[in-house]
């Protein structure tokens, strides 16, 4: 497949055909199945899915952390290198210093026994070889960019000593202190309350103009990505159901599920009508089915549907010119037309 | 056209299962709790129906086989003490009788723990903190002095041994039964019950009762190896049941002394009590593993 | 921190006078025991316990003059011997119990930790179930099985040691009964250490630092030992009490001279007060180690200072 418009070395991240999957009592299991996408530097990403769609788990691929009983397979290339290829040793010069991630709970994702300050410090010292004064200082002038109060006196403090949003702060300020190229950024604002939510988005956007680095956005709430991201990635079940810049997805969506989850959430242009959820719950991972993984709750599924696997495909009509990684592609089997979407912006079904 | 539901979202969910069903089958699975409950009703019934059998009593001495080992004469199998008596039935007599204290401590201890520990949990307050203060320190002191100190002062009684045994042995199950309580207490369906009015005692049988029966039934289960070692511990040091009887402990106080010259008296009841104590173990593990909510 | 040190010696008096009030009540109700006016005693301890628990006083007050001694170090009369009071066969006990006592809980919490954290860090290899077998045998086999074991191998069929005895605590004798002991507390901190590793190393933050890139020996020992040591800390607590039961059993089996020895003769002797003297020592002893693995719980946990 050539890329036009793209070169591969043109990416800062480049990631092809990755599958992560996990050996259980039933057999493999498939978080993972077949995502490709690339980032550019000073560019958000964002992925968005119910839970169990695969979102988190592509993180933790990247940065190679999956559990005792998972596998990645296909390439995640950065600086010329599969990641996927590496050794611990030759990995971990790669995180916390290039690639950094952060996660969804500040509360465990912390080490509540140690310091802030400790826990601060030491990515300094290990990657960029600082002694513990200037680490020190480093520390507190990053706690000061996040902007939490009287960072100098703060920052002996233990984890349980802050606010939730603090917690969340100083977590990115962790991330970020080794200045990565790029920032797993693991539901930023879920565990957050809203007014909290819009501060963290913006100190986000804020951090990446000043800093030039990519983000990946993982998350649930649409909301978040139409605040911060440049092009998303719609995963269910594992697979991608729908990709493109973050215009189309939310203007100009054909596929089924975009649309459901568009449906769901409320609108402040009040555009009416009740809110549509989308009926079932998500699959269990194990017991996928032979097709497409959305069929079982998909109104317009046919036969086909249920037992072939769609492949993601280009949808000509809104490529442009735009870059090809914002090139919109869906994987559906019924093609948008017979699909009786209202394609300006409202919600209808049927 | 009207929404339409697609059919395998109201095929998801999968059939309700009653707890102890559930719990049965994850203890049949669980194939060391399973042969160790084997293994322990064997050794009860063999040590009950055994010396019946056996042509000798647990204290017919005969002069002519004093201290002899394992030999298949005279069905003298596990050999003889240096009085000529047989060591397979006083082996067995020996198991009647920790056995027995077992059962009957542990007994008591339920009863005790079980009381103590619920109207802790149920009355709350001051009361509930008292009650606590006295199991916290009851774990602070080391119960083996408490016990000798007991038998010093109040004899050696077989009941006073159990109940001198009984009295270090609740406290688990006191907490246990007490925390169990708490969260039935604050749990919203006994809030529902009370506000239709359901009588107190009918919550308690209904409601509480069942809630606690799983717990109590895992400590049990724990409590029982501890109780029969405790026994064994306090006859092993010549504090526990008196001759004429005999348990274990006290058959392997008497092998320790011979040791050297006659093994078998020390082997045969320690493996006899070993044995016992991990199968007592497994199956405490067992209960746990199938009745633990938290573990489903 | 000093304020939670001051609060949790406060918590122990309750305790401590439960156990002494408890238990010397305990004798003063004994028929024939010491404070009985039917007791048969020699004169010479018939004047000793007059002297110490002034028997001709109303009960409080002798209640009192008792505490009183306690305050002062005072354990005691023997009931049955006249030329030694509980403080000397005290002195003369305590020396070897402390010895065999303190080696071996020094080396089972030692080698406890470590291989506990060998077997963490190799979970489900051979590694690991061998030790979790070893470990699941010397926590459930009860001590006078062991005990027997240890003296078949080593001293009937290698004659490399002596099967009991003391000998003024020349090396050889100690091994056994030292071993004995460290292998039972071994058993459940080498199981408690690795139970608790392996759920701190499944943690949230332990993730989120390798996700920082710091090396396997950092993370172990600078993120996850703290956390992972709190249970193992919480746990010697009732492991020291449980092993005071173990300690006497041992001391019994191998014949030395030690508390553990002396409170089972004096049982067995009916030398009541002997007894009464030694349960408030070692409550109190217990009740010591239990406070200072609270300050230690405090030390590692930063959340319980406060």
């Amino acid at each position: 497949m050539s890329d036009s418009k793209q070169t591969p070395n043109d990416a800062l991240l480049q990631v092809r055909n990755l599958q992560v999957q996990f050996a259980t009592n039933d057999g493999p299991v498939y978080a993972v199945n077949g995502l490709n996408f690339a980032m550019q530097r000073g560019e958000t990403l964002g992925i968005v899915g119910e839970s169990g769609s695969g979102k988190s788990q592509t993180a933790l691929a990247i940065m190679g952390l999956l559990a005792r009983n998972g596998r990645a397979t296909g390439s995640v290339d950065y600086q010329g290198r599969n990641l996927l290829a590496l050794t611990e040793q030759q990995l971990n010069t790669v995180r916390g210093s290039q690639i950094a991630m952060a996660f969804q709970d500040p509360m465990t994702a912390l080490n509540p026994y140690l310091t802030v300050e400790r826990q601060m410090t030491e990515t300094l010292q290990l990657h960029k070889g600082m002694d513990r004064k200037m680490a020190r200082a480093s520390a507190v002038r990053m706690l000061d960019a996040v902007k939490i109060p009287a960072a100098a006196s703060r920052i002996g403090m233990y984890p349980h000593e802050f606010s939730g949003g603090m917690r969340q702060r100083v977590m990115l300020a962790m991330a970020l202190l080794c200045e990565p190229a790029i920032l797993l950024a693991d539901e930023p604002t879920t565990a957050l309350d809203v007014t909290v939510q819009a501060q963290v988005l913006a100190l986000l956007r804020e951090l990446q103009q000043d800093m030039g680095i990519a983000i990946l956005l993982i998350t649930h709430d649409l909301g978040v990505i139409a605040g911060l991201c440049d092009q998303v990635l719609v995963m269910y079940g594992g697979r991608v159901m729908e990709q493109g810049s973050v215009g189309h997805i939310f203007h100009q969506a054909s596929h089924p599920y975009t649309r459901g989850l568009l449906g769901a959430i409320a609108r402040i242009d009040g555009q009416g009508g009740p809110l549509v959820p989308i009926a079932g719950s998500p699959p269990q991972m194990g017991q996928l089915p032979a097709g497409c993984p959305f069929a079982p709750r998909c109104t317009w599924a046919d036969g086909r549907c249920d037992s072939q696997v769609p492949a993601l495909q280009d949808i000509p009509a809104v490529q442009g010119e735009l870059p090809m990684r914002y090139w919109a592609k869906r994987a559906c089997h019924r093609a948008p037309e017979f699909l009786n979407f209202r394609l300006d912006g409202g919600a209808a079904h049927g | 056209m009207p929404y339409s539901i697609p059919k395998s979202a109201i095929e998801i969910a999968p059939p309700p299962r009653s707890p102890w069903l559930d719990a049965r089958q994850r203890f049949m699975r669980n194939r060391a709790a399973v042969i160790s409950l084997a293994i322990m009703v064997m050794i009860a019934l063999v040590c009950l129906v055994g010396p019946w059998l056996s042509p000798h009593a647990y204290d017919d001495t005969d002069w002519n086989q004093m201290g002899i080992g394992p030999t298949w004469d005279h069905w003298h199998l596990f050999g003889t003490d240096e009085l000529g008596r047989d060591l397979l039935v006083r082996t067995l007599i020996g198991g009647r009788i920790s056995l027995t204290v077992g059962v009957l401590a542990t007994l008591v201890s339920v009863l005790l723990g079980v009381a103590w520990g619920s109207v802790a949990g149920f009355v709350g307050g001051k009361i509930d903190a008292f009650m606590m203060r006295i199991v916290d320190i009851l774990y602070a002191i080391p119960y083996l002095l408490i016990a000798i100190m007991m038998v010093t002062i109040l004899g050696r009684d077989f009941y006073l041994v159990v109940l001198t045994i009984s009295a270090f042995s609740w406290m688990d199950m006191a907490r246990v039964v007490r925390g169990q309580t708490l969260s039935i207490k604050s749990k919203e369906y006994i809030e529902a019950a009370r506000a239709i009015g359901v009588p107190t005692y009918r919550i308690i049988f209904s409601h509480v009762v069942p809630n606690l029966l799983g717990i109590v039934v895992i400590y049990t289960s724990i409590t029982v190896p501890g109780v029969i070692l405790t026994e064994s511990v306090l006859s092993f040091l010549g504090l526990g049941v008196q001759e004429p009887m005999t348990s274990w402990g006290v058959l392997i106080h008497d092998g320790a002394n011979v040791m050297e010259s006659s093994p078998w008296m020390i082997w045969f009841p320690g493996a006899a009590l070993t044995l016992t104590l991990y199968c007592a173990n497994f199956l405490g593990d067992g209960m746990r593993d199938a009745l633990d909510p938290k573990t489903r | 921190m000093w304020k939670y040190t001051l609060r949790r010696i406060l918590a122990t008096l309750p305790t401590l006078l439960t156990v002494i009030t408890v238990c010397y009540l305990m004798l003063h109700m004994t028929p024939g025991g010491p404070f009985d006016s039917e007791r048969k005693v020699s004169a010479a301890v018939l004047a000793n316990l007059q002297a110490k628990y002034h028997l001709d006083l109303p009960l409080w007050q002798q209640y009192l003059f008792y505490l009183n001694n306690l305050l002062h170090g005072d354990l005691g009369a023997s009931f049955r011997y006249a030329d030694w009071s509980v403080n000397d066969l005290v002195a003369k006990a305590l020396p070897v119990s402390l010895l065999i006592g303190g080696l071996s809980m020094l080396i089972a919490v030692i080698a406890g930790v470590l291989l506990g954290i060998w077997a963490a860090l190799r979970q489900n290899s051979w590694v690991d179930h061998t030790l979790m077998v070893f470990c699941n045998i010397g926590g459930s086999v009860p001590s006078f099985v062991i005990g027997p074991l240890l003296v078949t191998v080593f001293a009937l069929w290698l004659h490399w040691l002596p099967s009991g005895g003391w000998n003024e605590g020349e090396w050889r004798f100690v091994v056994l009964p030292v071993t004995l002991l460290a292998v039972i507390n071994l058993s459940t901190v080498g199981r408690v250490m690795r139970g608790s590793l392996i759920e701190v190393l499944s943690s949230t933050f332990i993730l989120a630092a390798r996700a920082k890139g710091l090396p396997v020996s950092t993370i172990v020992l600078r993120h996850a030992l703290r956390p992972a040591l709190i249970p193992v800390v919480s746990v010697l607590g009732p492991l020291a009490i449980s092993s005071i039961t173990a300690a006497v059993v041992t001391e019994t089996w191998f014949s030395l001279p030690g508390l553990g020895k002396l409170i089972v003769n004096g049982a067995s002797n009916r030398d009541y007060t002997l007894v009464l003297g030694l349960v408030v020592l070692v409550t109190f002893v217990a009740v010591l180690l239990n406070l200072l693995v609270d300050l230690a719980y405090a030390l590692l946990d930063p959340k319980i200072r406060y």
